[in-house]
């Protein structure tokens, strides 16, 4: 994974310019396997002079006439396609690697983790040579183009629920439209990240082009978001963080700025619906992840005749669950990244209890060491309660009940989120019409969680601002030219 | 199911090697020596409804390959361009065989065109997009673009590999089902690429090969009821004959990628070595086998003489041999016929009084070489003026103004490439806007690329190849209109 051994058995070094660096500091960060409590390795932290560093290396790698920039479009293309075929044969030790650090289910890692970065590197792999301006028919003896270049340097700032994934999600888009980049994993995540850096210099990457900089976010993160040399910031994780984040773009140089935030979505299930289909894609939508999800399907709205049948089975489908080591086949659910995120959802729990919701399962820890939670399920949610309005980020499902389309519309855009939602119903007028007035930027109908990398991905409000995937990706990672030029006589 | 042990030499339908109905072969030769090379089963309308049988059962709703997710199409054009890199060294060796071009730009502009389109047209697969749209009424609307169904191409010999990519990628990538005919003279690399096709997985029936003759296989294809689009890259006279055949039959949608009689205009400010080398290259390039060669030049006066004693002197190095000598600039032309008509052309502009500076004729006892020939003193009303040569002739003509030029450049019914040097950006864009011309190059020439449309203006075709626009030919946009109880934008 890492090439140099520094010290002890495993310290692994920030990527720069297609090289291995210690930290300007001194200082590392521990890494733990959340399953198990136990130090995997240490890596070295970044800081704002780690930062410097990468920010120089890939504006260099930006200039004009640099190989990067002179490269043909195709060939950035082709450098995607070969690093999505080294994550290809690396598949089971970055799964591997993925399940320790992260603590999320093992195969899960292998099936749905892997497969979506191949295919995300792969997907922008093809868009690379197909970024197209236009020539435009303006008024006067003017012949006018466009060119979609790239942006420059950008900074990317990546969560923990979803490292690999979000690795590619990055990546992918900014390298493709030809930016270079400097990526912060998160501090409790930076293993996959770290074995992704060795893959890009494997594969071709002019030096420069990508630096991966693990640190925390008060220290690198902000060292990013202020940077003057940095031309855009995207960043995935709390809106608590995104709103710092913007708040940095414009105390700086007004970088361009992608957020990718929380949610608290609505999963709304009328009565004509599959049943058994709705609970099963309710409870999966909400606890993939050990419900660690930006999509989490944390409010799920039942129509009054199908309430209580509802909650009885989903109660049996969450007692169901395995807890367990996610490395293990049977294994259905791991633990949460942390202490710090432990704590936050069994407070949310207590709340949920306290304000008067019905626990019907679960509500607390589980098994002999730290950090796993049961699943747990509430009935009788009311809209003001604290689990009802805030993003829990753990197997925690609330149930409510509702009357009418106008009443549940009402009440699912009753938020300051807006990513995603669901609706289960057979019937093609509800499906259009709650599809329609949802404030959201993923609407599912009769399903959940159907994401795929040619589709875009965003929030409404305050999930966010920009799209990631599909095509319109491409927009948040090109800066547009128009180059107009006197011609001596125009015809159509 | 090999001929000789080296090259696949049968009918490809539904993954399968099969013979010909009628039993009947045909040869195939290397035409720097005129020696056969090996026979091939003759496709004939009997083989191309078996093939249309198994194309449209390919393409039925519901089938593997209707089913499959937009990116694994792109996944296995991937794969295939991955199998033709794999296998380069030997196809380049095929393709310089069977069609005489020098081996080594095979190797390096052939397989690497083709690799490329099929990489390009891999990577859209899963980026065809329809829109929403916001429609006057109570409705949700959208579109899908979906494939067209069974699709034939018919390709030529000028370059057998890079047009069987140039066509099955965007036809794949789209999701139809494909019947293709190679020339009857390039056949081998063609049946070769059906190999790769099986080994990268595609499901039996999505890409049918047959060999065969223009008059019964193309014929065929042409005027089938059971084929949803054609697509034909060859002459301006059989491509009157395959829209004639669509419109006869079922209106089949068509494409045409035509012959040329392309213009290449340089200007006195022109960086001379530089033009006169693009012009020579323009004409001479597969020995003048190109539907974009630059066969009229037309040179400001005042270089006029200059352009002339240079282009003459560089046609007299270019080095004619065979096609494994790594020396060798210009092959043999592909056949005794093209010969023939080539050196006919030659005779017609010596009778018609054009001044022969070099070459003229025929090159050694085996094979089809011809001399690379230079005429200057050429008029507009001449026949090497007006027609087609196909062929290593080059005519040189001279111009006073820009007005004038641009004029004689578009008198032609052709109109598929024309270039212009000049470092004067003025000249440049009045001249580019100007042309008759699906391409116009600026200082350079055969400057091609798959991400670029490529198509003719005129009676050089219809239809673009390449690029996005590459797509749209092999698409059928459906409209899909929804009721909706409140509309709200």
């Amino acid at each position: 994974m890492c090439p140099e051994h520094v010290d002890n058995w495993f310290s692994c070094p920030l990527f720069i310019s297609n090289e291995w660096h210690e930290s300007c500091s001194g200082r590392k960060i521990p890494v733990y396997n959340p399953a198990t409590g136990e130090l995997l390795c240490e890596v070295e932290e970044a800081d704002a002079e780690d930062v410097e560093k990468a920010v120089r290396s890939a504006r260099a790698a930006f200039q004009m006439g640099s190989p990067w920039r002179s490269m043909d479009a195709s060939d950035r293309g082709h450098l995607l396609n070969r690093l999505a075929d080294l994550v290809e044969r690396d598949r089971l030790l970055l799964a591997t690697l993925e399940a320790l650090d992260s603590g999320k289910v093992f195969l899960m890692a292998y099936f749905v983790d892997l497969m979506a970065t191949i295919k995300t590197l792969r997907y922008y792999g093809g868009w690379a040579d197909k970024i197209h301006g236009k020539t435009i028919p303006v008024d006067g003896e003017y012949f006018t183009y466009t060119r979609h270049e790239p942006i420059g340097v950008c900074g990317q700032i990546i969560p923990w629920n979803f490292p690999l994934m979000m690795f590619a999600w990055k990546i992918a888009p900014a390298l493709c439209c030809g930016n270079t980049v400097v990526i912060k994993p998160a501090e409790q995540t930076p293993l996959s990240a770290l074995h992704m850096a060795a893959l890009i210099k494997e594969a071709g990457f002019p030096p420069g082009v990508v630096n991966v900089v693990p640190g925390y976010g008060q220290t690198a993160g902000c060292a990013i978001s202020h940077h003057m040399d940095i031309d855009k910031v995207a960043f995935t994780g709390s809106t608590a963080v995104g709103k710092l984040i913007q708040k940095a773009a414009g105390d700086s140089n007004l970088k361009r700025v992608t957020l990718e935030l929380g949610g608290k979505n609505p999963n709304i299930v009328f009565a004509d619906c599959d049943l058994e289909y709705a609970v099963e894609q309710a409870h999966s939508g909400l606890f993939f992840n050990q419900g660690q999800c930006c999509l989490a399907g944390s409010r799920v709205f039942v129509e009054e005749p199908i309430y209580e049948e509802f909650v009885r089975r989903s109660v049996e489908r969450a007692r169901s669950k395995v807890l367990g080591n996610p490395l293990l086949p049977g294994v259905d659910q791991g633990p949460q990244i942390d202490q710090k995120q432990f704590n936050k959802i069994m407070e949310l729990i207590e709340s949920g209890k306290r304000e008067g919701a019905t626990l019907e399962c679960g509500g607390s820890p589980w098994g002999q060491q730290g950090l796993f939670i049961q699943p747990t399920v509430f009935s009788n949610v009311t809209d003001d309660m604290r689990i009802a309005k805030e993003e829990i980020f753990g197997p925690v499902q609330q149930i409510m009940c509702f009357r009418s389309v106008h009443e549940v519309i009402q009440r699912a855009n009753a938020t300051h989120y807006g990513l995603a939602a669901g609706v289960f119903t057979n019937d093609i007028d509800k499906a259009l019409t709650v599809s329609s007035a949802l404030q959201a930027g993923m609407v599912w109908v009769n399903c959940y969680n159907a994401m795929s990398a040619q589709c875009p991905f965003g929030g409404f409000k305050m999930s966010g601002n920009g799209r990631e995937l599909g095509e319109y990706a491409l927009q948040e990672y090109t800066e547009v030219k128009a180059v107009t030029i006197k011609i001596s006589q125009k015809n159509s | 199911v090999y001929s000789e042990g080296f090259v696949p030499a049968d009918i490809f339908i539904n993954n399968e090697w099969q013979d010909s109905v009628s039993g009947k072969v045909f040869p195939v030769y290397n035409p720097a020596t005129g020696e056969q090379i090996c026979e091939v089963q003759e496709a004939e309308k009997a083989d191309v409804d078996k093939a249309v049988q198994a194309a449209r059962l390919a393409f039925s709703l519901g089938s593997v390959w209707r089913r499959m997710d937009a990116s694994e199409r792109g996944r296995l054009l991937s794969k295939l361009a991955d199998l033709v890199e794999r296998d380069s060294v030997y196809l380049a060796t095929i393709e310089s065989l069977n069609s005489g071009k020098p081996f080594l730009p095979t190797l390096f502009v052939d397989l690497q065109g083709t690799i490329k389109t099929l990489r390009y047209f891999a990577g859209y697969a899963d980026k065809i997009h329809g829109t929403s749209i916001p429609m006057d009424g109570e409705y949700l609307t959208f579109t899908r673009y979906e494939p067209i169904g069974v699709c034939g191409q018919i390709i030529p010999w000028n370059f057998p590999l890079m047009m069987t990519a140039w066509k099955l990628g965007p036809a794949l990538a789209c999701g139809n089902t494909v019947i293709l005919k190679p020339a009857e003279q390039t056949p081998l690399t063609c049946l070769y690429i059906a190999a790769l096709i099986k080994e990268a997985g595609f499901p039996p029936g999505v890409i049918n090969i047959l060999p065969g003759f223009g008059p019964t296989a193309g014929a065929a294809i042409a005027s089938h009821m059971g084929i949803d689009k054609v697509a034909f890259t060859g002459s301006t006279e059989v491509g009157k004959l395959i829209q004639e055949a669509a419109g006869k039959s079922n209106l089949k949608r068509v494409t045409l990628e035509l012959g040329g009689k392309n213009p290449n205009i340089i200007f006195a400010d022109a960086d001379l070595d530089l033009a006169v080398e693009q012009a020579h290259q323009g004409v001479f390039f597969n020995a003048g086998q190109c539907c974009t060669a630059g066969s009229r030049i037309y040179v400001e006066e005042p270089i006029y003489d200059e352009f002339v004693r240079r282009s003459v002197e560089r046609a007299k190095r270019r080095r004619v041999g065979s096609p494994f000598d790594p020396t060798t600039e210009q092959g043999p032309q592909i056949s005794r016929e093209q010969q023939n008509r080539v050196l006919e052309f030659i005779q017609s502009g010596i009778s018609e009084g054009a001044k022969l500076e070099c070459g003229g004729k025929a090159l050694g006892l085996k094979g089809f070489f011809i001399e690379p020939t230079v005429f200057s003193n050429v008029r507009d009303d001449m026949r090497i003026a007006r027609e087609e040569i196909f062929g290593p002739v080059q005519q040189i003509m001279k111009f006073k103004t820009l007005e004038e030029v641009i004029e004689r450049a578009n008198n032609t019914d052709y109109g598929l490439v024309a270039a212009v040097f000049t470092n004067d950006i003025n000249k440049a864009m009045t001249i580019s806007t100007a042309m008759q011309a699906g391409t116009v190059w600026i200082n350079c020439f055969n400057a091609l690329s798959t991400q670029c449309p490529f198509g003719g203006y005129k009676m050089s075709g219809n239809g673009r190849e390449l690029g996005e626009s590459g797509l749209k030919e092999y698409s059928e946009v459906k409209t899909i209109t929804m009721k909706m109880v409140a509309k709200n934008s």
